[in-house]
């Protein structure tokens, strides 16, 4: 609690314009800190994934205000919101979404590459250290099609990280793998937040979910619980 | 490399066949724009050489730009008066009296003067009659102005000093007349008089107009013929500095009144033509290089369409739109680049190869190559055209890439 918020959520209404106007998210009101471990559950549809495009820049409101460290967002260039993210958010998918023609460590060096603040060899034993933690070393010069899911899933984590985001969005990042494999990511996400990152994760998986320190639920585009378990 | 030139590099390397059909369309436009535009350059180059080499750098006739001056004019001036329907005072054109004229621009440095007096007439040799242009000359003076003892191929011109009424006449007329050397043709002219000429040379200057309807006399001989006793028609100059023409011209034709005109001015219509070939060449020549940006335009649209995820996973990565959109720009270019490289290869090739093509020209059968001028702005002109089309056809999906919105891919693909 005492933790000064990375990201908060002021009021917050998305609603897809349209014939039909369709609402993601609704009266959205949410902060979080560094070292906290979030995961967001709730039935399909309700808008779990919509909320992490929000708060991860890459979508913005119809309605509210994102702030990042207490800065608002809404008056941020395409461009800025870009820069934001490519330096301090990381983002996982349920897909590993890798690009096919590049190594996982060139993967995982994409964002540092375009950050530029390292030199090629450092960019690289970053990478590689990167892997190792999520013991891929083995596999750094492996093309993704010649991974397993959960490997993908495993690069595709160390490139979230590979710029030291304060912020990780996983959406789903479990939902292809194992049970072991999943609580492995699991594990991993909340050693990044052991480790002083805010890491939002949304899951199907009450048993992985018991992992994090906060718990919020969503129904209807609306957040009907948020409790920190530890 | 940049990042965004290395992606854009794995991205054509993966669709290679497509790639390289594109790099051939460009390596085609810009083949054919260098060997065009060597071949034009060349082949006006090569006239314009033509032109020098054979005909004078300035004419002065015995003609008028302006209507000549009336004594109606001298009586009533610009008054309020208007006078219409004068008759204008008959004149008998010619440049009479010609010595002190020629003598006053033989004396101007650089310049080599020949009188000439032109004439129809009818050479009639064997019951074959044809009308040429007899041109009365000074072979001493004309060696000096034109290419004529040059382009003798039998005989001499010095023989029109030795034989009395001694006549040249052009290749081409020879054949028609089916007459040689020592034939004695007979000329009649307007003024009715008719005279027995003896073939003392055939010229062969390689300009066929010239060749099947001129003869050469000597300027006496003609003036007699046309009886025009002193007068010539022509004043030809031929100039140390040929660019100076223009000026020139317009200096002698203030200073003589008549009108004089240099070798750009007489051939200004031909140089007219040439630029219309251009813009035909250079139109054909463009049309390639639009069927080449289509090629270009296919291909990264195409590959824009197969990595929307790609570049979806791109922008949530922190990539900005210009970065998304200088990968697939840097496709166009790519293409671009390695067409245009390929096709200077091209263009060098065909240049050479059309240089060395042999052509037959005229019954003297000579031996000519295709002209060619190596320039290398040719080159320029061509990679810059290539490029701009490559990039351009680039631009257009690389816009579309930009502004794809992630979310709605990466909700597409989940
Ligand atoms: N482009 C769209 N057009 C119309 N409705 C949409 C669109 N995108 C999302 N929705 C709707 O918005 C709501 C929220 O979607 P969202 O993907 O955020 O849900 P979710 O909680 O992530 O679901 P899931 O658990 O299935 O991934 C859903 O009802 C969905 O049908
Ligand atoms: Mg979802």
């Amino acid at each position: 609690m005492t933790e000064p918020s990375f990201v908060t959520a002021e009021g917050v209404h998305r609603v897809l314009p349209g014939p039909v106007p369709v609402t993601l998210v609704r009266e959205i009101a949410l902060s979080i800190g560094a070292g906290e471990f979030v995961v967001v559950t709730g039935p399909s549809g309700s808008g779990k994934s919509s909320l992490l495009y929000l708060l991860g820049l890459l979508d913005r409101p119809t309605q509210g205000e994102i702030l990042i460290e207490g800065r608002p967002t809404r008056a941020l260039s395409r461009d800025a919101a870009a820069a934001l993210r490519l330096a301090s958010i990381g983002f996982v998918f349920q897909f590993h979404f890798l690009l096919p023609e590049f190594s996982a460590l060139e993967n995982v060096m994409l964002p540092m590459r375009r950050l530029g603040t390292l030199e090629g060899a450092a960019m690289e034993t970053r990478g590689r250290d990167l892997l190792a933690t999520l013991e891929m070393a083995d596999y750094a010069d492996r093309r993704p099609d010649q991974l397993s899911g959960g490997q993908r899933q495993r690069v595709a984590i160390a490139r979230a990280l590979a710029n030291a985001p304060k912020l990780v969005l996983a959406d789903e990042p479990t939902g292809n793998l194992d049970s072991r494999n999943a609580e492995q990511v699991f594990a991993i996400l909340a050693g990044l937040a052991k480790a002083g990152r805010a890491v939002v994760a949304v899951t199907h998986n009450l048993d992985l979910a018991a992992m994090a320190s906060r718990q919020i639920t969503l129904l209807d585009g609306r957040i009907v619980e948020d409790v920190r378990t530890h | 490399m940049p990042l965004t030139l290395e992606i854009a590099l794995t991205h054509i390397r993966e669709r290679l066949r497509q790639t390289v059909l594109s790099v051939l369309g460009v390596m085609t436009g810009v083949g054919f724009a260098v060997a065009m535009a060597a071949l034009m350059q060349g082949s006006q180059e090569d006239f314009i050489r033509r032109i020098i080499d054979a005909t004078p750098h300035i004419t002065v006739r015995d003609d008028f730009r302006a209507v000549p001056w009336q004594p109606a004019d001298a009586v009533y001036g610009t008054s309020a008066v208007g006078l219409s329907s004068v008759k204008p005072k008959e004149e008998l054109r010619g440049i009479r009296n010609p010595q002190p004229k020629l003598a006053l621009l033989a004396a101007l440095p650089g310049v080599a003067v020949a009188p000439t007096l032109r004439g129809p007439v009818v050479l009639r040799f064997g019951g074959r009659d044809v009308a040429v242009s007899l041109l009365g000359i000074e072979p001493k003076a004309e060696v000096r102005v034109s290419k004529l003892a040059h382009d003798i191929r039998e005989g001499s011109l010095n023989d029109l000093y030795t034989t009395a009424n001694g006549i040249i006449i052009g290749s081409g007329l020879a054949r028609k007349l089916g007459a040689g050397l020592g034939d004695s043709v007979s000329l009649s002219s307007s003024a009715g008089t008719i005279r027995l000429a003896k073939v003392v040379a055939i010229v062969h200057s390689g300009v066929v107009a010239i060749d099947d309807a001129t003869a050469y006399a000597r300027l006496k001989v003609v003036q007699v013929l046309l009886d025009r006793p002193n007068v010539i028609n022509e004043i030809r100059l031929r100039l140390d500095d040929v660019n100076g023409a223009r000026a020139l011209a317009q200096r002698i034709e203030r200073r003589l009144g008549y009108r004089t005109e240099s070798w750009e001015e007489i051939n200004e219509n031909v140089l007219e033509v040439f630029q219309i070939r251009n813009i035909i060449i250079y139109t054909v020549v463009g049309g390639i290089l639009v069927v080449a940006a289509f090629g270009i335009f296919n291909i990264v649209s195409t590959i824009v369409f197969e990595k929307t995820r790609d570049i979806a996973i791109l922008k949530s990565l922190g990539f900005t739109e210009a970065d998304v959109r200088a990968i697939f720009v840097s496709e166009g270019f790519l293409i671009g680049s390695f067409g245009t490289a390929l096709g200077w290869g091209l263009g060098y090739a065909l240049c050479r190869l059309l240089g060395s093509i042999e052509i037959k020209v005229g019954t003297f059968a000579e031996q000519t190559g295709l002209p060619v001028t190596y320039d290398w702005r040719h080159y320029a002109i061509a990679a810059a055209c290539a490029l701009t089309a490559a990039g351009l056809a680039g631009y257009l999906p690389a816009r579309r890439a930009g502004r794809l919105d992630p979310v709605a891919i990466i909700r597409g693909a989940a």
